[in-house]
């Protein structure tokens, strides 16, 4: 797959240039495409996109009601359905609500958190806080949770999402309007959720899960820009937790039921699909919004989740310096979901379901969704690096909501199967290599290791460059790992 | 396209997702091969035993959604049970005034993290490049699971 030159890869034939970092699928590459495709890349980056990777864009550029176009940041690999790193806006009356524009992990996200613990004084404690929240904190297949909660009490957490979490101990009110959307999607209904995902969401509250979902022990490396990094309380040295997961079960069986539900849609509203796994049906139908309400109710889940999991890594925080670290939430984002936004398209302001599949929302500065004290700074984007790499903090520009929706990348995007990846790397090496750069990993299952290995992942500074230069987001800080959890 | 031959599954080379075919001389053959293949994406399935067992019944309306549905069904089973599964019998796929009809009988193992070869979860059975194909000498079967 790797050219050498960019020119050797047949998506440079496809696409069209624009500029250096955005390309053009032409709205004519398919027959069936309603607006052109449009990817944010390098030509570093190019080297490594599949044409299978435009070939989706093109599909999703063929659903009814899509605005502009169909969008992928520079991190899109080929996924099912909408590639991953997929961006789509569809009209509220004439467009679709489509599952797989959200994916089955239902607002897989991260959140960071920050302390006013400096790297050096926090080195030593590295692997007692590692070991600490691995023990914590329930991760892996077949993990449980620490945490029970009855069929009534998971309403409240479909409904209220991270407000639920913090009215029941786990955290303080600052954390909720860190939150985008104050960790909540309006409209959920528990109704629409079945008693399989019902009980698989039960057990599984306040687990991190496994696959590329972590924990990880940061530290601000470097710092972009001093005067936004201070409005989001960031500063050279000092450590930072992120943590990446999702809505767990629960959001894989809301998905699998409502797909299931959306491919007989299909047929009903006369629907041409390229792929079943595209599965629509108009956005003010019943089928589209009953998806819509469970959907939500899985975004809930998982803010509830992401809230419980940063509530126990403050106590093992805390039981080890203290609880004078002020470990505060800077912000969490979701990067799996669909939402009901306003955009102006063609100078119309427009009400649009903007789904965001592996991409992440961006904000900009005076936007009302956002908090007070990031009015003048725009959103904080979080973009995780793959394990052992950096990790970046952005914020929204103005720009942003032009050019692409208001959403960034969300992480490096895969570049390697993750079975070629186990194939070639060796799990062990990979943990020697690690620790070599100081960095400490405490697994549930080791073979996940060479899984998620660095090397499987495009370069995250790569994907954040051609964000930054096409302006969507803009750097901040850059997060360096030292001590990472994972399933 | 590789004909089945003896072989029960194999994977096919895929970015994000894991990607099989799997065949039978039957059509249940068939789907007790795919229900393998994606057992065995999660856990080395000769270290599973056979000590707890399933009854399955799923209704769908058509083929390829029976496949998804079964595969599924064996997914959440696997999640509420903290079970791993590695014998599947089919008894039988019938077609009844345009509906479909699936009973099995599964067996398998509560997870045991110091007895089993944990490899990835599969989160769920994606739609994408859905294939039931009716072969000259039995039927393959082709299904990405997101992992």
């Amino acid at each position: 797959m790797k050219g050498e030159d960019i020119k050797d890869n047949e998506v440079y034939q496809i696409l069209e240039k624009i500029d250096d970092n955005t390309w053009n699928v032409p709205v004519t590459y398919k027959s069936t495409m309603n607006v052109p495709g449009r990817i944010f890349v390098s030509s570093e980056l190019m080297k490594d996109l599949e044409k299978e990777t435009l070939d989706q864009m093109a599909n999703v550029a063929s659903l009814p009601g899509i605005q502009k176009f169909s969008m992928a940041m520079p991190d899109a690999h080929l996924g099912y359905g909408f590639p991953i790193g997929g961006v789509a806006a569809f009209d509220k009356d004439e467009g679709v609500i489509s599952p797989g524009g959200v994916g089955f992990d239902i607002n897989c996200g991260v959140r960071l958190l920050r302390t006013n613990l400096q790297i050096e004084d926090t080195r030593p404690y590295i692997n007692q806080l590692v070991n600490n929240l691995f023990n914590k904190i329930p991760s892996g297949l077949g993990s449980k949770s620490g945490l029970k909660v009855s069929d009534a009490e998971l309403d409240d957490v479909f409904v209220h999402g991270a407000q639920w979490a913090v009215d029941n101990g786990y955290g303080v009110k600052a954390d909720v309007e860190h939150c985008e959307g104050n960790g909540l999607i309006e409209g959920a209904e528990p109704s629409q959720v079945s008693k399989e995902a019902r009980k698989r969401g039960r057990p599984q509250l306040g687990t991190l899960g496994s696959g590329n979902h972590f924990l990880e022990v940061q530290y601000v490396d470097k710092i972009y820009d001093e005067y936004i990094a201070s409005d989001f309380g960031l500063e050279e040295g000092q450590v930072t937790v992120s943590i990446h997961c999702g809505s767990r079960g629960a959001g894989h069986q809301i998905c699998s039921d409502h797909l299931r539900e959306l491919t007989q849609a299909v047929k009903k509203y006369g629907i041409q699909l390229p792929d079943k796994q595209l599965a629509c049906a108009p956005a003010n139908s019943r089928e589209a919004q009953n998806y819509f309400k469970a959907m939500a109710c899985a975004a809930n889940y998982a803010w509830a989740n992401r809230q419980v999991i940063n509530h126990w890594t403050r106590e093992v925080f805390e039981n080890i310096f203290g609880k004078d670290i002020d470990m505060n939430l800077v912000y969490d984002v979701a990067h799996n979901v669909a939402k009901f936004e306003e955009h102006t398209i063609n100078g119309e302001k427009k009400q649009v379901y903007v789904h965001r599949k592996g991409a992440t929302r961006a904000f900009p500065p005076e936007h009302p969704e956002l908090s007070d004290d990031y009015q003048q700074s725009g959103q904080p984007v979080l973009i995780p690096g793959s394990m052992g790499t950096p990790s970046f903090v952005l914020h929204g520009t103005k720009d942003s909501m032009d050019i692409s929706f208001g959403s960034a990348c969300h992480g490096s995007g895969r570049l390697m199967s993750r079975k070629h990846a186990k194939k070639e790397l060796s799990g062990e090496e990979i943990q020697k290599e690690l620790a070599s750069k100081g960095i400490t990993v405490k697994v549930a299952n080791p073979r996940m290791i060479s899984e998620e290995a660095p090397e499987a992942y495009k370069s995250s500074s790569e994907v954040v460059d051609v964000v930054h230069d096409v302006g969507i987001a803009r750097k901040v800080a850059r997060l360096s790992p030292v001590g990472v959890i994972k399933g | 396209m590789s004909s089945h031959g003896t072989e029960k599954f194999e994977f096919l080379e895929h970015t994000a997702d894991a990607q099989f075919r799997a065949y039978g001389n039957t059509l249940e053959e068939a789907f007790e091969n795919a229900a393998l293949a994606m057992f065995n994406v999660m856990v080395d399935t000769d270290s599973v035993s056979d000590s707890v067992s399933e009854s399955i019944n799923i209704e769908s309306p058509d083929l390829d959604i029976l496949l998804v549905d079964w595969l599924s069904e064996l997914l959440y089973l696997s999640d509420v049970n903290h079970s791993v599964y590695s014998t599947f019998n089919v008894e039988s796929i019938k077609e009844q005034d345009g509906r479909y009809f699936l009973s099995a009988q599964i067996y398998g193992e509560t997870l045991n993290l110091d007895k089993h070869e944990i490899d990835t979860e599969v989160k769920a059975v994606t739609y994408n490049q859905l294939e039931v194909r009716k072969l000259s000498n039995g039927w393959m079967l082709q299904v990405v699971v997101d992992i």
